[in-house]
């Protein structure tokens, strides 16, 4: 089967109606994909983005922090996953756990960098006016260090959508049971149509965080 | 923590599992290896010419990041699997390329973009300077532009090294993905130490790999100031 | 000689960077171009060795029209020092003195001796030599400039505010060492600084550049401080005041100097007077 046949294919099972309704069809995957994605990249940043943020702000503990990420980077996730699920059971608990492994780094180094990387003059004039500690950190670091602390949330959201296809081996849903389940049956098309699916989500994520970037930079830090 | 007894009483490492299996871990460790550096090499061959080319011609540089972003949000396991009708499946020998051609795209995901930033932080006095001396454009590229370049460069071969690693694991799903064989071997027999050892031995070939980058990097970049990456 | 005969160069979107100008800048001497920003100085400088072209009139080099020549090679033979040094952070402080003649295909060694010799002709300690930039202080970087500029021994000069970014004492310890050095050299200098303290001490000649590009007067220092050409150039010179502290400067500076005239000059002022 060439590219050809294989777009073929993939353009016949992705436009199929019956694939398109039910438990089993593409909005209901769709949405659960979605599901485990989002929960996994709001439980990274809820760990990452303060984390990050206090590092980067206090400058201690800096290279403790970008070692844990680096060796966090270095997980396999499917290795994760099936070690999780072997040791405990099938269900959501084993696919987040990986995903949040997958997704803190990304974050964690880039809001650390991004709050540490702050012109020195910027924090200097901002205690010379008299704010403290928290107000320097929210309304000085922060939305200076907001595009590279964006571009980390990118950066794990992407990889994250395209990761979730591994809820399938956890035994539940999302768009990874076509690439999965096709897998097993030797249905290419479903395996492509699959996967087309997931690309279009990576590349709908991009295209949200371009306007999300709109909306929370300062023009006076677009370039 | 119960999770030795959710498992039946089974203990999460067994050790002497390990010593009775070092001939394979070492096979498996070396197979994986290979399937995970070629395409950085891969990746840095076509990188840096691409790179160059898009410093050079600024329009291509946007349409080139789009597909760079593109492959970067692909699933590995699909690019695994649109590589079967050209290269095969199993390990060794031909289909190898069934893992390495996907790790390549996704190396130059990460590369592309380093080279272009790198050349792009190249001091605007610098490259006047060279101009001024006489440097020709490609003279300058290659003398003067690559060469302030390398530390974001190799930064970039670092994240795509650590993460390549990672990935060759996927392949084991179609069978051909180093140590992460181990992981579906332990999976299907509800056995954690391959899972736990392999996992471990993929941490630690990702640790070694970007050691190896640092120390590279010292040694190709002499001139860096310290402390700055 | 440098000759600008009739030279504008009007950009894209209609500004005019500078205007009609003819300009000699005498070989063996330093010519400073000196102005308010936008007064085109740093357009007519960049002009010499084409990293701008000019939209209408010539410039000639001894004669030879610039753009009769392959930009690079003319480049090759003209020095350069700018502002920030622009000095190549992943070479040798050694290599990249010798940049210009690598380039024109010098033997390596006789390149890195060359090198060496004019470390120690900018006040610069040899044993920097194997140094890197990001070793050296702003002053020693910006001599490592010069003496990059001078590696291979060019004819000219074009110099763009090259002490502008060190303190004013390191400042005042380059002008002097430059002027010694020039003396030694006679290079044919085109200078261009924002400084009118620095273009009355450093130039044989003194062009001051109005807004728009336009030439308002070009002559030694003394007749530059005894008759401004018109009202710009005396508000530029800082007014009556002004005036009375540069010419009250110069008169220092020619007593600190034995033998009343810089030695540098003698020829040009006596040829001019």
């Amino acid at each position: 089967m060439n590219l050809a046949d294989q777009i073929r294919a993939a353009w016949t099972w992705l436009t199929a109606s019956a694939h398109w309704s039910g438990g089993e069809g593409i909005p209901h995957r769709l949405l659960e994909h979605l599901g485990y994605s989002a929960l996994a990249l709001v439980i990274a940043a809820l760990i990452a983005l303060p984390l990050g943020a206090l590092v980067g702000h206090t400058g201690r503990g800096g290279f403790a922090v970008v070692t844990v990420a680096n060796f966090a980077r270095a997980i396999p996730t499917l290795g994760l996953l099936l070690l999780v699920v072997t040791v405990t059971s099938i269900g959501l608990t084993p696919v987040i756990i990986p995903l949040i492994a997958l997704a803190t780094p990304p974050i964690l180094v880039n809001t650390y960098e991004g709050v540490r990387g702050v012109d020195p003059d910027i924090k200097d004039a901002a205690r010379g006016m008299g704010m403290t500690g928290t107000g320097i950190l929210l309304k000085a670091e922060v939305p200076v260090a907001m595009p590279l602390i964006l571009l980390g949330l990118r950066t794990a959201a992407i990889q994250v959508v395209a990761t979730a296809t591994i809820a399938a081996y956890a035994g539940i849903g999302g768009l990874g049971r076509y690439i999965v389940d096709g897998l097993a049956r030797k249905d290419y098309p479903s395996v492509v149509g699959g996967s087309v699916l997931v690309v279009l989500l990576a590349v709908i994520v991009q295209l949200a965080f371009v306007g999300i970037r709109r909306a929370v930079v300062s023009r006076g830090l677009r370039n | 923590m119960t999770l030795a007894a959710a498992n039946g009483g089974e203990p999460l490492i067994r050790w002497d599992w390990i010593g009775d299996h070092t001939g394979q871990l070492a096979d498996l460790t070396a197979h994986h290896l290979k399937l995970a550096l070629l395409p950085i090499l891969f990746g840095l061959i076509v990188a840096i010419p691409l790179g160059l080319l898009c410093a050079r011609w600024r329009w291509l540089y946007p349409p080139t990041l789009g597909v760079a972003n593109v492959l970067y949000g692909l699933p590995s396991l699909a690019l695994f699997m649109l590589c079967i009708p050209y290269f095969g499946i199993g390990s060794g020998g031909r289909a190898d390329f069934t893992i390495i051609v996907p790790l390549t795209l996704f190396s130059l995901s990460v590369l592309v973009p380093n080279v272009v930033d790198g050349l792009r932080s190249v001091p605007d006095p610098v490259r006047q300077a060279a101009t001024a001396m006489g440097f020709g454009t490609l003279r300058r590229l290659i003398q003067v532009e690559l060469p302030i370049a390398v530390p974001v460069v190799i930064a970039g071969a670092r994240v795509a090294a650590v993460s390549s690693i990672s990935l060759v694991s996927v392949g084991t799903l179609i069978g051909n993905g180093g140590l992460g064989q181990l992981f579906v071997d332990g999976y299907s027999r509800d056995f954690t130490t391959p899972i736990i050892v392999s996992c471990v031995l993929i941490i630690v070939l990702a640790l070694v790999s970007d050691g190896v980058l640092v120390a590279a990097q010292r040694l190709l970049t002499p001139w860096a100031r310290r402390g700055t990456r | 000689m440098i000759q600008f005969d009739g030279v504008t160069k009007r950009y894209a979107d209609g500004t005019v960077a500078v205007d009609d100008l003819t300009l000699q800048i005498p070989t063996g001497q330093i010519t400073v171009l000196v102005g308010p920003s936008g007064c085109g100085k740093t357009t007519t400088l960049r002009m010499i060795n084409r990293l701008i072209e000019p939209t209408s009139g010539t410039i000639t080099i001894d004669g030879e029209d610039v753009r009769a020549q392959d930009p690079a090679r003319l480049r090759r033979g003209i020095g350069y020092v700018i502002q920030h040094a622009g000095l190549f952070p992943h070479r040798t402080i050694v290599d990249n003195i010798a940049t210009v003649p690598y380039l024109l295909g010098w033997d390596k060694k006789k390149a890195r001796t060359t090198a060496l010799e004019l470390m120690e002709r900018v006040g610069l300690d040899t044993k920097m030599a194997k140094r890197y930039p990001y070793q050296l202080s702003g002053g020693q970087q910006q001599r490592v400039g010069v003496a990059r500029a001078l590696a291979a021994d060019p004819p000219v000069m074009l110099m763009d505010e090259p002490f502008s970014a060190v303190d004013p004492i390191v400042r005042k310890s380059l002008q002097e060492e430059f002027i010694r050095l020039q003396s030694e050299l006679r290079k044919t200098i085109a200078f261009v600084t924002h400084d009118i303290d620095e273009a009355i001490k450093l130039g044989h000649t003194v062009a001051v550049f109005k807004v728009g590009g336009v030439l308002a007067q070009h002559s030694t220092p003394d007749e530059l401080l005894a008759e401004p050409a018109d009202d710009f150039v005396r508000e530029f010179l800082g007014g009556e005041k002004g005036l009375k502290r540069l010419r009250f400067n110069r008169d220092l500076d020619r007593q600190d100097e034995p033998g009343a005239e810089r030695q540098d000059k003698p020829d040009v002022e006596a040829a001019e007077r």
